[in-house]
């Protein structure tokens, strides 16, 4: 057999950032490298991040390790610990290591990491003066615990207040030297830095602040430390966590370009385009990073670079800070300091130890500073990453996203002060402790992980800002929330917003091209996937594509809903709620011939017929549809309902015909398809017996024309309708409706309900495009009704004539 | 042990699925984008649901009933979940489908 010889990978480093890109790289390209591993520590690949808890004794040093030794050999990756790489042979291509081993690459990784910022002042090299960065660093100071009484922290950062909780939980009396009139300067404004430092005394840490230090103390081994001032202070241990700087030294000398960190390109490849470089060590667009989430980013695009993908590109990230102390909630992104022109949003409520500060500018979130109350930090990173416009939501803003109210927990204001009991996801029946617990056991770090292990969330996805604030508070820092630029499934590296403009710029028909433009991982998609494509192209090209119903969903391929016994459900479109004793008495007869189990009056003003077999379809639907009646599309991410009131006929305070225009509405609707369902109702006065402004399209009459609505949603989370104009006839509303459908159905995600879909874009956009700018809106309608021309056929009546007829026969029957 | 000509390889959608109804129950047989053929029991291991009526992926089908993924090789369902919707041996020659049919209970 002839063995093809593999490209040859080094990797410098064996710590978060090298180790994450190799598992990407794994992922994609499993067979493509023969690859070697240099790791200066001894252990291998463990969770840096998690050396807190480690020190503070809530965890143990085993449960930090990500990749084992048995997870090296079973890839086939040759990993030297304990070796430090002293050369890079650009010229040669190959690595040296201090003690003289040679190996050769054709493409090397660089992921060295930091080093910490050692203060250049007199007595820094003596025994009991540490770092904070190892396991090895951790270990050495717990030791130092066991012996010493006292001990010293320089720099009252992230770090620096971990190490020195971490020590003071050993036993020991620890205090905290910081140059800055607060803690955590860089992430915290002067009133959270307050409240953190006070919080931090109780606990009994002290603070020495705005102080600098001259010396340290001590013959053999420290023994104190003297500040400017002239005053001493004595010591058994002292840490440095004053910073750290970017360790590039064996890159510079190899001549590779070096700033502040390595300089990479979008890429990650450095100057050198056989070199490639992730993690602390590296400088991109002039930013350097240390925190993980923005290394775990990093990483993908270099695997994906490597794995010869050559898709994706990495664009800097912006980052968030939880700070590890058990009890302590401070979380701090973007700019926190209002600049000139930027407006504060501010909540203190002392007694209970909450603080909240927001900074807008141009109504975007430029930053979020929160002390004692964290939920929400997750959904204000995503407001502030998405650059959402929030002057919408700005009234309810620093109160919060109010995820809670939604789970059915009410009251609790903080995931860290929920009992483990306290069920998440109420879908699933999936509570605190299985999802703390799974976190930890199976190392999980993203939603995604979470939502396959638990299933918390699952579901209707109600409880994601939870599981999400589990994750934060478990792990550390924020480097698992969802980007904003989110794959649609693991088939792919695009996400929702990259196919419509795929589609448009390459003017692409066909679900196979469109895989192939994207560089979809899998042959055929997947039930995620293939829908939303299928949704995309049928949107761009009415008419002229073909419905895939191998990528729809069961229900909207038979256009009936499956029961959880593999039944159906038929529901007829009752046009505008309103019947006859005629229709009443088809649908009775169809039901009793059928031996329909269950008849019940729908929540959207319709029959529901329930429990038929799926072989009864064609035939029950045939005499629906002689009977006049139309698939009511209940099953679909389509017009569901328009739900009306008796209005002007009837009411004594109705103000004009609100079930008459209900109908032509229908009408005019009825068969399109959606992102996700769409729901409309039309009232007759404003007490909205219909429930218009709970619907994705809701109009109000009024003596002097109609209130249109838009974005309500009832269901899981319920948001109320934005107002967003009144016009003067039917006509019109006819128009709004249509154009409003038509910019929905072109600009939001698949699966995006209008409501969050509208807090996505904002209110200001949708006015923008059907209120201010009317041949915008006629060219939506326009477009609206072009494509209402290919979907207004009533799917039952072409089945009951033949259609799909395999979909509901057995394809044999053996005795 | 026999194996029973069941229809033919053009009588299952691409990607879609047909259901063969048998004593002891159903079985659902699946065709893949490329064209090959797995048999399934028509119960999902997980409540029960008619995995037939689920999209086709790769060598994969989604429940309906709660999305879970099974291997339509093995029956397995994917991990983290755990169950097996039996298989059966299915056969192609000329076009022709032929099923087995194990004499014990499906
Ligand atoms: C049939 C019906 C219950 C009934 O017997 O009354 C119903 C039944 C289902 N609803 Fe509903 N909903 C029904 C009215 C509603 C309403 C009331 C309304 O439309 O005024 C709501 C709240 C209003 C809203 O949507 O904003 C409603 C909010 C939901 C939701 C939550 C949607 C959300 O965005 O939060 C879901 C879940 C989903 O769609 O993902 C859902 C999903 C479902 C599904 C489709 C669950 C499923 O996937 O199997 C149920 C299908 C049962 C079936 O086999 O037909 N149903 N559902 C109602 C059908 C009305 C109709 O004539 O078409
Ligand atoms: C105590 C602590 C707590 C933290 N908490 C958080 C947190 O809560 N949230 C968060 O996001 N981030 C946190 N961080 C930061 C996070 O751990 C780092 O951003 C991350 O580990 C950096 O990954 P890296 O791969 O770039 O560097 P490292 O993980 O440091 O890996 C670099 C590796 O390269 C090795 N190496 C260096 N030079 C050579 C050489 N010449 N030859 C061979 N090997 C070499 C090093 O020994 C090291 O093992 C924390 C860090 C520490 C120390
Ligand atoms: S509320 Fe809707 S989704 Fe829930 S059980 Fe009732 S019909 Fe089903
Ligand atoms: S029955 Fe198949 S996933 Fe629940």
């Amino acid at each position: 057999m002839m063995t093809v010889k593999k490209t040859r990978l080094v990797v410098i480093g064996n710590g978060m950032a090298g180790i994450r890109t190799i598992e990407e790289l794994l992922k994609m390209s499993p067979d493509e490298y023969e690859i070697t591993v240099f790791g200066a520590e001894l252990q291998p690949n463990y969770n840096r991040i998690l050396l807190s808890p480690v020190l503070s004794g809530e965890m143990k040093f085993q449960d930090t390790i990500l990749n084992d030794w048995s997870w090296y050999e079973d890839n086939h990756i040759t990993l030297h610990v304990g070796k430090t790489v002293s050369k890079i042979d650009r010229f040669r291509c190959r690595v040296e290591t201090e003690d003289g081993l040679v190996v050769p690459y054709d493409r090397l990784l660089i992921a060295t990491g930091s080093n910490p910022i050692m203060l250049p002042v007199p007595g820094m090299t003596l025994p009991g003066v540490l770092a904070y960065r190892s396991i090895d660093d951790v270990e050495k100071m717990l030791i130092a615990a066991k012996t010493g009484k006292r001990a010293v922290v320089i720099g009252g950062g992230l770090l620096g207040l971990e190490a020195a909780n971490g020590l003071s939980l050993q036993g020991m009396e620890v205090s905290v030297v910081h140059l800055c009139d607060w803690p955590m300067e860089r992430q915290l404004d002067k009133v959270g830095g307050g409240m953190l430092k006070e919080a931090l005394e109780k606990r009994g840490l002290k603070f020495y602040l705005a102080r600098q230090t001259e010396a340290i103390l001590g013959e053999d081994k420290v023994t104190g430390l003297r500040f400017k001032d002239g005053e001493e202070i004595e010591e058994d241990l002292l840490v440095m966590a004053a910073g750290i700087r970017p360790n590039i030294q064996l890159a510079k000398s190899a001549g590779i370009h070096c700033e502040r960190g390595i300089v990479v390109n979008d890429t990650m490849q450095t100057f050198d385009p056989k070199i490639y470089s992730v993690g602390e060590c590296v400088q991109h667009r002039g930013q350097t990073y240390g925190l993980v989430a923005p290394l775990f980013e990093q990483a993908k695009v270099a695997a994906n670079h490597l794995a010869q993908y050559g898709r994706m590109r990495y664009e800097g990230s912006s980052v968030s800070t939880k700070l590890k102390v058990t009890g302590i909630d401070l979380f701090s992104a973007g700019e926190f300091n209002a600049g000139i022109g930027d407006e504060e949003l501010l909540l203190q409520d002392t007694a209970r130890g909450v603080y909240k500060k927001l900074v807008l500018r141009d109504n975007k979130l430029r930053g979020a500073v929160m002390y004692g109350e964290t939920m929400d930090g997750p959904w204000y990173f995503q407001l502030m990453r998405d650059g959402t416009d929030v002057s919408e939501l700005r009234e309810h803003l620093l109160f919060g996203q109010m995820h809670l109210g939604d789970s059915g927990l009410g009251g609790v204001s903080s995931v860290a002060a929920m009992p483990d009991n306290a069920e998440i996801c109420g879908c699933n029946g999936v509570c605190k402790r299985t999802i703390v617990n799974a976190i930890i056991d199976k190392k999980l770090f993203t939603l995604e992980e979470v939502r396959a292990h638990t299933k918390a969330s699952a579901s209707c996805g109600s409880c994601t800002g939870l599981v999400e604030a589990l994750l934060q508070n478990t792990l550390g820092g924020d480097y698992s929330a969802k980007s904003s630029k989110k794959a649609i499934c693991a088939c792919t590296e695009a996400a929702h917003q990259d196919v419509p403009r795929a589609i448009q710029d390459l003017k692409i028909k066909t679900m196979a091209e469109l895989m192939q433009a994207l560089a979809w991982k899998t042959p055929d998609g997947c039930h995620v996937c293939r829908p939303a494509l299928n949704y995309y192209l049928m949107t761009a090209w009415p008419g002229v594509y073909q419905d895939d119903s191998r990528s729809r969903f069961i229900n909207e391929r038979v256009h009936a809903n499956i029961q959880k016994d593999g039944t159906y459900s038929v529901i007829p479109r009752i046009w505008g709620g309103m019947t006859s004793p005629a229709e009443l008495r088809s649908i009775a007869e169809i039901a009793e011939r059928y031996q329909v189990p269950t008849v019940h009056i729908t929540g959207g003003q319709r029959i529901g017929l329930y429990g038929v077999t799926k072989e009864n379809l064609p035939k029950m639907w045939g005499e629906l549809v002689e009977a006049g009646f139309v698939s009511g599309h209940a099953y679909g991410k389509s017009l569901r309902t328009v739900k009306t009131c008796v209005g002007l006929d009837w009411c004594r305070f109705g103000t004009q015909d609100s079930s008459g225009l209900g109908i032509k509405v229908e009408k005019m609707t009825w068969g399109s398809w959606t992102p996700h369902k769409f729901k409309i109702a039309v009232s007759g006065c404003p007490r909205n017996c219909a429930e218009a402004t709970i619907k994705d399209f809701g109009i109000v009459c009024v003596d002097s024309g109609y209130e249109i609505h838009i974005g309500g949603n009832g269901g899981i989370k319920v948001r109320v309708t934005d107002f967003l104009c009144k016009v003067e006839t039917e006509a019109l509303v006819l128009e709004y409706c249509g154009a409003f459908m038509q910019l929905y159905r072109e600009q939001a995600h698949y699966m995006e309900r209008t409501a969050p879909w509208i807090e996505r874009v904002g209110l200001a956009y949708v006015k923008q495009h059907i209120v201010e700018d009317a041949a915008g809106r006629a060219a939506l309608y326009a477009r609206f009704l072009e494509s209402q021309r290919y979907s207004q056929d009533d799917p039952w009546k072409e089945r009951a004539e033949g259609k799909d007829a395999h979909e509901y026969a057995a394809l044999a029957t053996i005795a | 042990m026999n194996w029973i000509q069941v229809g033919a390889l053009e009588d299952i959608p691409r990607q879609g699925s047909r259901v063969v109804n048998t004593a002891s129950g159903e079985i659902a047989l699946f065709r893949s984008i490329d064209d090959q053929v797995f048999a399934l029991n028509n119960r999902c291991p997980h409540k029960g649901g008619p995995l037939s009526q689920g999209i086709v992926h790769g060598r994969r089908v989604t429940c309906p009933l709660h999305s879970w993924v099974i291997d339509l090789e093995t029956g397995s369902a994917l991990a983290p979940d755990v169950g097996c919707a039996h298989r059966h041996e299915v056969r192609i020659a000329h076009g022709a489908l032929f099923l087995e049919i194990k004499d014990h209970a499906i």
